[in-house]
């Protein structure tokens, strides 16, 4: 008898499909209360040492990439601070990995423990870097690949950074699965899965988190050999929290000195990421608040049940930049430094030009990530398709931009500043969620000794937190 | 008539928009969940026919002929004179104005 594939039976049948394509038992990790264990499932899961994983990235075209100084940006920033401000600004420039982005880091290891675990292929959910990333690393395994990525709007226009990432995987040697709007892709994929029986290579599982650990532990390694110190701030593009939370991880493991780890999301606020007719008005697929908020107050929002990105453990800061603001630092990046990279990217370089400026001028402050950039995924294409679409562009004060209906480009460079998320808020947001998605009949120890360890806070802001949810 | 073993590309219909998800918001629930997928044709068919393809990973696909030899057509866009503009700004800002005039 076949399989029923309606949306209904599929995704019913989501649990058992997770477990036969990630080989991970995360009911092994669960409480019985609110939580799970979050250390041990990346340590029993992902059972890859930082000098393990370093080894493999290495050996397939990832890691050890330069973080350069940009000197030009940072006399900009200082012509535009008060006196004696402006930090000294730095880039990792990760878009030098193969495949063009940080993305490779965790494709790597996913791509590793997908061939020995035995598995023939990977599969994975994705409109962004992490596409070509697995794809690239799927060639050099001789696994098969197939990407399934959300492209094209109802009248059949494809966003153009999404269409570059669709050439690239089958550049690649990829299979890719374009769809319309909406997030039944979730249906798609599992069919995918259940089809194939490949691996789940998803952003969210401990191999997709532990393979961006390294990217940190360079940051600080690199930087204690070229500076002698390590660095005061780094600053983390911040969607789906993976990039923040395998940073902050790795750096924690090469020194146990106080780096600030800033997350920076685009602003996008009013626009509905599942909405058909609003798809093509953005201009950033990825690297937005439409991700950042959603999957840091709700991190098991992702396609694995319980995720190993969970940035509010690690974020001390979380701001945002607007979309004008982010071409214009692409544009600067390229125009001072001589470095053209993709404008997703430069999300945290557009955060650090506005940070650097509070900071005083003996400090050091990281961008942690580039992306490449190409046809399509280029700035100059984004506000060109973005005029198309009828959004209007032009000079002024960027916050005074309306996502979906303006992009404003600072008039001046001193115009970029970044606006404060309330930290806070957002904590107790995720607390709330976790308490609506588990309903507890009451609140053990064990399950404040989670929620602080989720939010990183003490056992007084919890209480007074779940006070305000009347818990 | 487009020859079997032709790199094409289909497209098909994979929700209706009655079958779509209940958490998808309004514009989206008016139109249909579609697919688009690439393969080799396994029967010779002419555009616009149901037909079945085997993808590179070898999937067997079904669904109408779109378009042979499908090519991407994404490029830069036009010419936008803001992105000049900002270059010559954050020059003059960090050198100083240009004195060659």
């Amino acid at each position: 008898m076949s399989k029923d594939m309606s949306y209904q039976a599929v995704m019913s049948r989501r649990n058992d499909i997770m477990k036969q394509s990630v080989g991970v038992d995360y009911d092994s990790f669960e409480y019985s209360g609110l939580g799970f264990d979050y250390e041990l499932m990346m340590e029993k899961a992902s059972p890859y040492s930082i000098a393990e994983i370093q080894k493999i990235q290495l050996a397939h075209g990832v890691g050890n990439t330069p973080l350069k100084e940009l000197k030009n940006i940072t006399k900009l920033a200082r012509k535009l601070a008060p006196k004696g401000k402006g930090a000294r600004i730095f880039v990792k420039d990760e878009a030098l990995n193969d495949s063009g982005s940080f993305k490779a880091r965790r494709a790597a290891l996913s791509c590793y423990h997908a061939k020995k675990m035995g598995y023939v292929g990977v599969v994975t959910a994705t409109s962004g870097n992490y596409g070509a990333a697995v794809a690239s690393q799927a060639a050099k395994y001789g696994l098969k690949c197939i990407i399934v990525q959300e492209c094209f709007d109802s009248k059949g226009v494809g966003q153009p950074e999404i269409v570059e990432k669709a050439r690239k995987c089958e550049a690649f040697g990829a299979e890719v699965v374009q769809l319309s709007v909406g997030p039944e892709l979730f249906y798609t994929f599992l069919r995918i899965l259940e089809e194939t029986g490949y691996f789940n290579a998803s952003l969210y599982t401990p191999f997709g988190i532990s393979g961006i650990e390294t990217l940190g532990y360079e940051i600080i390694k690199q930087s204690e050999a070229q500076l002698g110190r390590v660095p005061d701030v780094v600053v983390c593009t911040n969607a789906g929290g993976g990039n923040l939370t395998g940073t902050a991880r790795g750096i924690k493991k090469a020194t146990s000195k106080k780096v600030q780890i800033i997350g920076a999301s685009v602003n996008l606020k009013g626009l509905h990421m599942a909405s058909d007719t609003q798809f093509n008005r953005k201009s950033f697929t990825t690297g937005h608040t439409g991700f950042g908020i959603p999957f840091a107050t709700y991190p098991d929002r992702s396609d694995v049940p319980r995720s190993a990105a969970r940035p509010l453990r690690y974020m001390d800061r979380y701001v945002t930049v607007n979309q004008g603001e982010v071409f214009f630092a692409t544009e600067m990046l390229s125009a001072l430094e001589g470095i053209e990279r993709g404008p997703a990217g430069n999300t945290s370089l557009a955060a650090a030009f506005s940070i650097a400026q509070e900071l005083a001028e003996d400090k050091i402050i990281v961008v942690q990530e580039t992306e490449y950039t190409g046809a399509g995924k280029h700035h100059a294409a984004q506000l060109s398709f973005a005029r198309n679409n009828g959004i209007e562009i032009k000079f002024g004060n960027p916050k005074t931009e309306v996502p979906g209906e303006s992009i404003i480009i600072p008039s001046n460079p001193s115009l970029i500043k970044v606006v404060d998320l309330d930290l806070h808020k957002t904590k107790k947001s995720c607390i709330r969620n976790h308490i609506e998605s588990e309903l507890p009949k009451q609140i053990t120890a064990e399950d404040i000794a989670f929620l602080m360890e989720e939010v990183n806070e003490d056992e007084d802001f919890i209480k007074k937190a779940l006070q305000e949810i009347k818990i | 008539m487009i020859k079997l073993g032709t790199w094409v590309q289909i497209h098909r219909i994979v929700l209706k928009p009655e079958e779509r998800a209940p958490q998808v918001p309004d514009d989206t629930k008016l139109v249909p969940l579609e697919l688009w997928v690439k393969g080799y044709l396994m029967n010779d068919a002419e555009l616009g026919d149901e037909v079945q393809i085997k993808t590179v990973t070898g999937r067997l696909e079904s669904g109408k002929l779109v378009q042979v030899n499908p090519t991407f057509k994404h490029n830069f866009g036009e010419f936008v004179p803001e992105i000049l503009k900002v270059a010559e700004i954050v020059k003059e800002y960090t050198f100083g104005a240009d004195n060659d005039e």
